[in-house]
This record gives C-alpha cells, sequence and structure tokens, in this order.
C-alpha cells in the first residue's frame, strides 16, 4: 500500500493484534449472556401468569381488567413483567444489530434509538401500571 | 498489490509452512461460519433461525402490551379504541400470530435454556426437542385461542 495510491491515508503500520488492543470487551460478553437467561428465567411465569389470568376474568372490558389489574400483588407482576420484557427485547434486539448492522454510523444510531426506546417503554409500562393502581384505590 | 508496492516482505520470506497468523499486516481471511448457499438445511438451525424472527416480533408486541397498559390508564375511552383497534379483524390476526410467536419462542426458550445447564445438547436429542416444541407451541396456540374465545362468547 503506497501513499500516492492511498490519496492522504498513512499506511498501517499497526497489526489486526495491536489495533484490537485498547478497544475493550472482549471480557464483557458474560454479563449480557447471564442478563438474557435472567430475564428469560423471569419471563417465563410472568408472561403465562398475565396471559392465563386474562382467560380466567370473566370478560375484558374496563372495570373487569382495572380491578384484576390494581389488585397490589397483581400490580407488582405486571411492574415486573415490563422490566423483564424490556430488558430482554432490548438485549435480543441488541444480538440483532450487531450481527447484521456492520455499517459503523447505522449501527451506532440502532443501538443508541435501540436502549432510548427500550428505556421509554419501561417508563411508560411502569407508570401506567401505577397509575391503574392508585386510581382504582382511591 | 503489485509486489512492488510492498518491500518489507520479499518473497523469500514465504515459507511453506508458515501459518498465518494475527500478527500479520493483513487481516486473515478466514471462512465465515455458517455459509447459507451450502448450508444443509436441519430442524436445529431452522427453528434457530425462527427463534430469532419470533423474538423480533415479539419485541413489536412489547409495545403493544405497554399501549395496552397505558389505555388503561389513561381511561374509558382510550381503553375502548384500543379493544377497537385490537377486536378488528387485523388487530386479530395480528394478536394470533403474536399468540404462536410467544408460544413458540417460550418454548424454544426452554429448550435453549436447557442447553445452556448441559441438558438436551446430543444432536439426536436437539432434533427430537425441536419437533417437540414446535407441536407444543402450535397446540398451545390453538388452545389459547379456543378459551379465548369462548371467554368472548360467554
Amino acid at each position: 500500500m503506497s501513499m500516492e495510491s492511498s490519496g492522504l491515508k498513512a499506511p498501517r503500520l499497526k497489526s489486526p493484534l495491536g489495533q484490537a488492543i485498547g478497544h475493550g470487551s472482549a471480557h464483557a460478553g458474560t454479563e449480557h449472556f447471564l442478563a438474557q437467561r435472567l430475564t428469560a428465567i423471569a419471563l417465563v411465569p410472568l408472561t403465562l401468569w398475565l396471559a392465563f389470568s386474562l382467560l380466567m376474568l370473566p370478560a375484558l372490558d374496563f372495570y373487569t381488567v382495572t380491578a384484576w389489574a390494581a389488585a397490589p400483588l397483581h400490580a407488582v407482576g405486571l411492574a415486573l413483567l415490563v422490566i423483564a420484557l424490556t430488558y430482554h427485547s432490548s438485549l435480543g434486539l441488541q444480538v440483532v444489530i450487531e450481527d447484521y448492522v456492520h455499517a459503523n454510523g447505522p449501527r451506532i444510531v440502532l443501538q443508541v434509538l435501540l436502549r432510548l426506546v427500550h428505556a421509554a417503554l419501561a417508563v411508560a409500562g411502569i407508570l401506567a401500571v401505577i397509575q391503574i393502581a392508585t386510581r382504582a384505590s382511591l | 498489490m503489485s509486489p512492488e508496492s510492498r518491500p518489507q516482505t520479499p518473497p523469500q520470506e514465504k515459507a511453506p509452512s508458515r501459518v498465518p497468523s494475527s500478527m500479520d499486516a493483513r487481516p486473515v481471511v478466514r471462512p465465515l461460519s455458517p455459509h447459507v448457499g451450502i448450508y444443509r438445511w436441519q430442524v436445529s438451525n431452522t427453528l434457530s433461525i425462527i427463534h430469532r424472527a419470533t423474538g423480533m416480533l415479539l419485541s413489536i408486541s412489547a409495545v403493544v402490551l405497554v399501549a395496552w397498559l397505558f389505555s388503561l390508564a389513561a381511561g374509558q375511552t382510550a381503553y375502548a379504541q384500543f379493544g377497537w383497534v385490537f377486536g378488528s379483524l387485523v388487530g386479530q390476526l395480528l394478536l394470533i400470530g403474536w399468540t404462536f410467536c410467544f408460544f413458540f419462542h417460550l418454548c424454544n426458550g426452554i429448550r435453549h435454556l436447557a442447553w445452556d445447564a448441559d441438558y438436551g445438547f446430543d444432536k439426536a436429542v436437539a432434533r427430537k426437542s425441536g419437533m417437540v416444541v414446535v407441536v407444543i407451541s402450535i397446540v398451545l396456540s390453538i388452545l389459547f385461542w379456543v378459551l379465548a374465545l369462548t371467554q368472548v362468547t360467554s
């Protein structure tokens, strides 16, 4: 690679190893792996509980569902479900982006958007659960 | 790249026994795995792809779940609007699709957790458990909607 043919770019003198060192993350995969499994384990009972609780309700009208969702134990379950679900979704989509989006710009934009959207989803979900629970008790 | 432009590696240095290493100036080009074009299609890789696809679709359903909670918090009118959207034909079809995605991702996720705990990783066992996951997730989806529709009609 000559200086003339590559324009302003200097010849690359660093080895691939030298380029990789200092960029971190080689040891940081375990946390992601564990969090994905932990949220998966939490989602098994939480999602089944929600699905079959709704099935067991006599109807799905506003008052029946509000009364059910406002019960303290149910509100806790719903809040936990929102947290586990948004976290698990964020971790999963993160890997999908890592696998398929290689261009630096789109990759970074998507990874940032992914986290912001999931944080917003989690806050919105938890706030809704709190509002349902507190309004019904008034 | 002409040989004159790389004076740092004269041809005499190219010993045939030398294995390419990460210390080379140029990256070592290795084959990527799996090469979908020449990959023999089988149960495990098909279910792996479906697992990822259903997971991505379920991420959208997470937005719907939060929207449902939000409409319930916002009051009767908003809840009725949500019910109108997901009570429509398109809404019901979406919910049916998400139900299968959910039961498949759930069952196959449990299969993955078992693998992580070092159970059922043998080729034959993994193939069988994959078939079981497909059958169970279809049965649970049908069962769920039979129960859901009897709830609506009762």
